[in-house]
């Protein structure tokens, strides 16, 4: 029996995956042949899916770009015995550059087998850290998490283990358990690492919420999905059934007398709702409205009681950190970014997908070397780095190292690692309008810079762009982007200003083509 | 209330999509913590929208005024409180996709669908929506019809792709 692997995450699926695994499929029948079809997630080389792989005598070896009109010429051309004669061969798959170069700590298991496969997860070191969890103390395991140097990847960066402390300090009202929520509401453009890790390794999270639960002693976790991952949803309400079914959640976690249930609750497409605040009052039910803060989410969080808030890389980073210990994790990146982040290349590149490796990279090798430049083959110009309250870097910046701080000196942030490239036609004056009009839209309305400013900000952006008093208008804009930013409770205002002033400060020539 | 909400009751005019849209949604999630949002996806999976009358409803079942049920409905982008298409299709807006063309291909949508935002189609078969990303940003542009995201959508593909959900529904007919 051939064992052939379609991946069916959501890009390989938008390219066609689906077809090429009936077509495969209806091959293997029409012709006798015995095959075994594994759905995998993907690896994250997405610009080569659809990527088919066949496992042969010597390993697997993929084709890629497959589309559904190339499947009958690659049948032909004998795909099924792993031969070499097609133009879309591109060998053995962990041989690719993209991939071999990678340091994959949480997407190790990515794209290899069903991601669904209990049995596979468990023969790949799956569960060896809640097993392992299971005989150290709540402390024992905030140490380790501690000592990892772990930072929060959904952007802010905050040491997860002293995160953790707090809620382990905290007692929860009587009667009540505090709580793990997973933010899993990856609104930032140019990311899809949080997605791929749900799609690709669904159990790592479980597993890393469940630590996280026996850390701190919650009983209960929630996972708050945006909706516009419906193949998430569906992978991850499989996921979470399943490993109830197998002991691994529940009122009595693999017969320790320890409790853990979870459930996946869909969000309704807010931005705002990424805030772990405003996502706590969605959860509960209400409008997504930032709280004030304090008190922290980690003393009074959902429904009162004490709340980890942790993006969905920050806990599937966990297995590994608990597994391994925490100084196989520390060892790898950069001053005071440890560990690796899933790099995310995005926007107008010719090898856009997931790139995991230690900080300290910089932007120029990722987007040479592993993106190969821009998808339309023109030069690039601006690279918003951190999602739609990212900074736009100019050339001059694309030697800063991949790290916290370093982006941090350069006034731009590192957030959830995705990289959005553009070419020579972009009009900055026209992004940083976007990112003024995105407020507007995603504003929750809490604060007045925010909710009016934004506003304010698209129509001064307007007259700039329009050539009206320019120099006055400027001066005002760089007004209201300071009040934004020391007037706004959270970064949805209080960032909005990043991408507006690096366009104006660094394509300042793309704010004057309106007409004298 | 009806100052601000078009009159969309449904209970008189189908009995049954709303014993199964509303009544049986409501029974069967009401008892979860912060149950408002599981309710309001069940309820517009199912109706497609939440009709005025629902609102109502789950207020009284949640004890809660209908004021806050319709501030939690028009806070999300998610729900609608008028019916729609038959299909919903949503553009990406956001950076990725600019990157790539999605403004060209926005205006072109609009052009040959004949609407806007948040409009439906003279034949109701299309609600058109804006979406800030949809996770398949490596392969920009990105579109989203009812459940299934494409990637790389050109405007040509993109008619392609209204012509078979047009076609498509035909046929279920």
């Amino acid at each position: 029996m051939i064992k052939v692997f379609v991946p069916q995450d959501t890009t390989s699926k938008a390219l066609g995956a689906d077809d090429v695994a009936m077509a495969i499929d209806a091959y293997a029948e029409q012709h006798g042949v015995d095959i075994q079809l594994i759905r995998n997630g993907s690896r994250g080389m997405f610009w080569l899916e659809t990527l088919v792989e066949v496992e042969t005598q010597t390993g697997r070896v993929a084709y890629g770009p497959v589309m559904p009109e190339d499947i009958e010429a690659l049948l032909a051309a004998d795909l099924l015995s792993g031969s070499d004669q097609s133009p879309l061969y591109l060998g053995d798959t962990e041989s690719i550059p993209y991939l071999a170069k990678q340091q994959r700590f949480s997407f190790a298991r990515a794209g290899i087998d069903d991601p669904l496969s209990l049995p596979y997860y468990c023969a790949s070191g799956g569960y060896e850290g809640l097993t392992k969890a299971l005989t150290m103390s709540g402390q024992a395991i905030v140490d380790e998490v501690k000592q990892s140097g772990l930072r929060g990847r959904g952007g802010a960066a905050f040491p997860t283990g002293i995160k953790w402390q707090t809620v382990h300090d905290v007692a929860a009202d009587p009667g009540q358990t505090k709580y793990i929520v997973c933010n899993a509401d990856e609104g930032d453009s140019g990311t899809f690492a949080d997605r791929l890790a749900m799609e690709a390794d669904p159990y790592q999270l479980i597993e890393g919420m469940t630590i996280a639960g026996l850390a701190v002693g919650a009983e209960c976790g929630y996972i708050y999905l945006r909706s516009e991952y419906p193949e998430a949803h569906r992978i991850l309400n499989e996921a979470v059934m399943r490993a109830e079914r197998a002991g691994y959640l529940g009122d009595n976690i693999l017969n320790s007398g320890k409790r853990f249930v979870l459930e996946v609750r869909l969000a309704a497409k807010s931005y705002v709702c990424g805030e772990e605040t405003a996502l706590l009052e969605s959860l509960e039910g209400k409008r997504g409205m930032v709280r004030v803060k304090p008190p922290l989410p980690a003393i009074k969080g959902l429904w009162g009681q004490p709340t980890v808030v942790n993006n969905v890389l920050t806990l599937a980073a966990v297995p590994f950190i608990v597994r391994e210990g925490a100084q196989a994790y520390a060892d790898v990146g950069y001053g005071r970014s440890r560990g690796t982040l899933p790099f995310q290349l995005a926007g107008n590149i010719k090898r856009g997908g997931v790139v995991e490796l230690g900080f300290g990279v910089t932007l120029r090798e990722l987007m040479q070397d592993f993106g190969g430049g821009t998808f339309s083959g023109r030069p690039m110009r601006a690279v918003q780095v951190g999602g739609p309250l990212g900074a736009y870097l100019p050339e001059s910046q694309w030697d800063t190292p991949m790290d916290y701080e370093s982006f941090a000196a350069e006034q731009a942030v590192l957030g959830h690692g995705g990289i959005v490239v553009f070419d020579d036609t972009v009009d900055m004056s026209e992004q940083a309008r976007f990112s003024m009009e995105f407020c507007v839209e995603e504003s929750c309305g809490k604060c007045t810079p925010c909710r009016i400013g934004s506003t304010r900000g698209v129509e001064v952006i307007d007259r700039i762009r329009a050539n009206e008093s320019r120099d006055e208008n400027i001066a005002l804009l760089e007004d209201l982007c300071e009040t934004m930013v020391d007037g706004s409770l959270c970064a949805m205002g209080g960032m909005t200003p990043f991408p507006v002033m690096s366009a104006l400060r660094h394509f300042g020539e793309d704010f004057e083509r309106g007409e004298v | 209330m009806s100052d601000v909400l078009p009159n969309n009751s449904i209970q008189a005019l189908d009995p049954e999509l709303w014993q199964r849209g509303v009544v049986e949604s409501v029974a069967s999630l009401k008892h979860k913590p912060g149950a408002l949002l599981p309710i309001l996806h069940a309820v517009q999976g199912v109706i497609g929208y939440i009709p005025s009358d629902a609102i109502e409803y789950i207020a009284k079942a949640l004890n809660q005024t209908a004021a806050e049920i319709y501030g939690v409905v028009s806070f999300y982008h998610q729900f609608h409180t008028a019916p729609g298409g038959a299909n919903q299709v949503e553009i990406c807006r956001a950076e990725a996709c600019q990157a790539m063309g999605s403004r060209q291909l926005e205006a072109h949508a609009k052009a040959s669908l004949g609407v806007d935002y948040h409009q439906t189609t003279s034949d109701r078969e299309i609600r058109l929506e804006p979406v800030y990303c949809l996770g398949n940003c490596a392969c920009a542009p990105s579109v989203r019809i009812n459940d299934k995201i494409y990637a790389r959508v050109t405007p040509e593909r993109f008619d392609r792709l209204m012509d078979d959900v047009r076609t498509v529904r035909v046929e279920v007919k």
